[in-house]
């Protein structure tokens, strides 16, 4: 086939203009009509017909070849992360198919626009036990919010459209397309490409009711102490702006997620910090003192409620989400406020008082000093003369004033990184909230800077997590992803460690994981690379890594047995949160 | 308090929702009592009916979750008071002992139980109504001899509905309909001010 100049059966004016083309050509027509530029996968047997066609689409579509199916899937969420659009995957049928699994989990768990287009067995070989067949769409049941095998290529169009519509509207998720290899070989009739936005049986975007607007600013307009709590929603509404409209006119103390992290600025005066287990000693114990609180698309996680029948009993409950099976499902809700919070927000800031809540705030400050002078300066400002991995996330702030989107694993690294890094701007944090994956943070940063080539984008992973996915290294290397990958190296799975030390007695069952020479791999994937191991050196070496046009890997090492405080234990209320 | 719930779920037609229904459910360890899918009054409009003990605040967020799948219209839940249900039921019995006795015939007629099949060794009759009544029945012809049982899935009519064609114009509607959650505090807004 000769270049495409044009989509293809773009219709005639008058006249319904058909093409013969194959299911595979449909597919990538359906990514050009959706505005797809890159796409993360990996080629196979099942989903070949795609791969021959793709070779002729090379000038429009970006394809990275990763080094395994979760590595896409997770690049695909990272891009979707920093971009704001729906990423997308390409896998073969089988293995290919089921290591996209944790990453749709996470993708579901942490509503990101993900569309998964598997290769299939031929249709007639479907139940036969095929080489390379798995019942995918069954297994991806569960953690997908749509999936649709397709044996026929005529449907592929329709299909893609559905698939792209339900990924992005509403709360937004991962839908996997499975495609038999006949169906992408199937030459069909094709009359252009039409948008999906509307399904009948489907409702993304509820209506607003003016009652429960009016009910909730009531409530807002009478609190004493009201407290406003702030999710990932807020970034996927795209809402920043009309949040802190918000924020700024009732005055009310914002604390935020994980998920949520960077929609409001660090520095912002109303900003309080961090919710839940490793969050900040205000958030967490003021939370079971206000009288109103109000939540901005979050979910309450336990993570974030602890203990739910001590929590926030005292306060009325204003929930504001565009999921209704969120509201009541863990925090009984006052009012709740159903639709997208670009729109319900700005009705709720006009329907508010001006107000400022001096004391209030004072209360927020006074924990902020307690939790600073127990908690925040000794790990940022350490005597030991071992590192920390607060202080590392410390020099790093200086070197990139919170312009930087921060991409982290799961762990002890991901709760210091979450607390202790700024962000200047919205969609900078990219974590696994709500599957705590490990090995998300490598091939999620690659993602992550295809979604935002023009920033800096910076993995903190620690020597765990990054041995789980350290293959795609060679994914950074072949395409010269520019991230800056910095390992923080504390000899252990820390996280685990820690609960072993707090709640085991100290039993360390098999979390002493030892590491290969991180520096030599990242040179043997010819990728600049340098261990820091004292604290001298720290400064000039994270500049060195940032300075860095190309990708740079920083080992650093940080304290064995250091602990993440505070804490809420497990199964106790966040009043009763630990500073040590 | 748990309690014997039905829900009523409209759906599109489309291979796999019943697993997506199903695993909601099974997610949470909850047994399903009784499911039957059928069409609806409307064409290409499936009807699923599910009964499962629970607790009304563990049904209603059940609800909320099987409405979030994408082919799913609509998912009602209504106790047993507020529907109209039965059950269907074959017994398979030796056809000597119901010819011999009469009180088997007596029975049969007092539970409303009528033959299907009558053949020289046995005789398969159908009775439908409540879990009680069929239930009752077994008992009953255990003593004869009964042989073979099964019961169909419950079939319900929710008392207070129209039906689901004007509920259906909204969904096609491209607006987004005035469906929202119930809330205890809708409509009661004096109460809603007194802190």
């Amino acid at each position: 086939m000769s270049t495409i100049a044009e989509p293809i059966g773009s219709k005639a004016a008058g006249t319904e203009k058909t093409t013969t083309i194959s299911g595979s050509v449909a597919v990538l027509e359906a990514f050009l009509a959706e505005g797809v530029d890159t796409i993360f996968g990996y080629p196979g047997g099942a989903i070949m017909p795609i791969y021959d066609a793709l070779y002729d689409y090379n000038d429009k579509l970006k394809h990275i070849l990763v080094r395994h199916e979760q590595g896409g899937i997770h690049a695909a969420q990272g891009y979707a992360r920093t971009s704001g659009r729906t990423g997308v995957v390409f896998a073969t049928s089988g293995p290919g198919a089921t290591n996209l699994v944790t990453g749709l989990a996470d993708a579901m768990i942490d509503s990101n626009p993900i569309v998964c287009v598997t290769g299939q067995v031929f249709a007639h070989l479907l139940g036969t036990d095929a080489f390379q067949e798995t019942d995918v769409i069954n297994i991806t049941t569960p953690v997908t919010k749509w999936n649709y095998q397709v044996t026929d290529a005529s449907e592929i169009p329709h299909v893609l459209a559905k698939a792209f519509y339900i990924a992005s509207s509403g709360r937004p998720g991962p839908v996997l397309i499975d495609i038999t290899k006949n169906a992408q070989l199937q030459l069909f009739e094709y009359s252009g490409y039409q948008k999906c936005n509307h399904i009948r049986s489907y409702r993304p975007k509820p209506n607003i009711r003016t009652e429960y607007i009016e009910q909730a600013a009531a409530w807002i307009n009478q609190a004493q102490r009201p407290f406003v709590l702030f999710g990932q929603g807020v970034i996927l509404g795209k809402a920043e702006q009309e949040f802190k409209a918000f924020i700024e006119k009732s005055g009310i103390p914002a604390a935020w997620t994980i998920m949520g992290l960077s929609a409001l600025p660090t520095d912002h005066p109303l900003n309080v910090g961090m919710l839940g287990m490793h969050g900040n000693y205000g958030p967490n114990v003021l939370t079971n003192e206000c009288d109103v609180l109000i939540a901005v698309g979050m979910r309450f996680d336990d993570r974030v409620t602890g203990r739910l029948d001590k929590y926030a009993r005292q306060a009325k409950v204003i929930h504001l989400d565009i999921d209704p099976a969120e509201i009541d499902k863990n925090v009984k809700t006052t009012v709740p406020v159903w639709g997208d919070c670009k729109e319900t927000l700005p009705l709720l800031t006009a329907a508010i008082n001006q107000k400022v809540y001096p004391q209030w705030l004072d209360k927020f400050n006074d924990y902020r000093r307690q939790e600073e002078e127990q908690c925040i300066v000794p790990e940022m400002n350490p005597t030991s003369e071992v590192m920390t991995m607060a202080e590392v996330i410390h020099a790093l702030n200086d070197l990139t004033n919170g312009d930087a989107v921060i991409v982290t694993d799961v762990g002890q690294h991901q709760m210091v990184a979450c607390r202790y890094a700024k962000f200047t701007q919205s969609q900078s944090n990219v974590t696994s909230g709500g599957l705590g994956t490990m090995g998300f943070g490598l091939p999620a940063a690659i993602g992550a800077k295809y979604g935002a080539p023009d920033r800096e984008v910076i993995a903190i992973i620690g020597d765990g997590g990054i041995q789980m996915t350290i293959q795609e290294l060679g994914t950074i290397m072949q395409f010269g992803v520019a991230v800056k990958i910095i390992v923080l190296n504390n000899q252990f799975l820390g996280m685990v460690r820690q609960w072993q030390q707090l709640f085991h007695d100290k039993r360390y069952s098999f979390v002493n994981i030892t590491s290969p020479d991180f520096v030599a791999v990242a040179k043997g994937y010819h990728i600049d690379a340098q261990k820091v191991e004292h604290r001298e050196q720290l400064r000039a070496a994270l500049k060195t890594m940032i300075d860095s046009k190309e990708s740079y890997l920083l080992e650093i090492m940080v304290g064995k047995e250091n602990n993440v405080f505070p804490m809420v234990p497990q199964g106790c209320s966040v009043a009763e949160i630990r500073l040590k | 308090m748990k309690q014997e719930f039905t829900i009523t779920v409209y759906t599109e037609n489309q291979i796999g929702l019943l697993t997506r229904i199903a695993i909601i459910f099974s997610r949470r360890k909850i047994n399903v009592e009784s499911l039957n899918t059928s069409p609806s009054e409307i064409e290409n409009i499936h009807r699923f009916n599910i009964v499962i003990n629970e607790t009304e605040e563990v049904v209603r967020k059940l609800c909320r979750q099987i409405e979030k799948q994408v082919e799913v219209l609509k998912a009602y839940y209504s106790s047993n008071d507020e529907i109209i249900w039965q059950e269907m039921a074959l017994y398979k019995v030796p056809t000597d002992q119901v010819a011999e006795k009469v009180q088997v015939e007596r029975l049969l007629r007092q539970y409303g139980a009528r033959a299907v099949v009558i053949r020289n060794d046995y005789t398969v009759f159908e009775a439908t109504g409540h879990r009680e009544e069929t239930d009752k029945l077994i008992e009953i012809l255990g003593e004869f001899g009964l042989i073979e049982f099964v019961r169909s899935a419950r079939v319900a009519i929710i008392k207070n509905s129209n039906g689901f064609h004007d509920k259906l114009r909204q969904f096609e509607q491209r607006e987004p309909g005035e469906e929202v959650i119930e809330n205890e505090y809708l409509g009661q807004n004096q109460k809603v001010f007194t802190m």
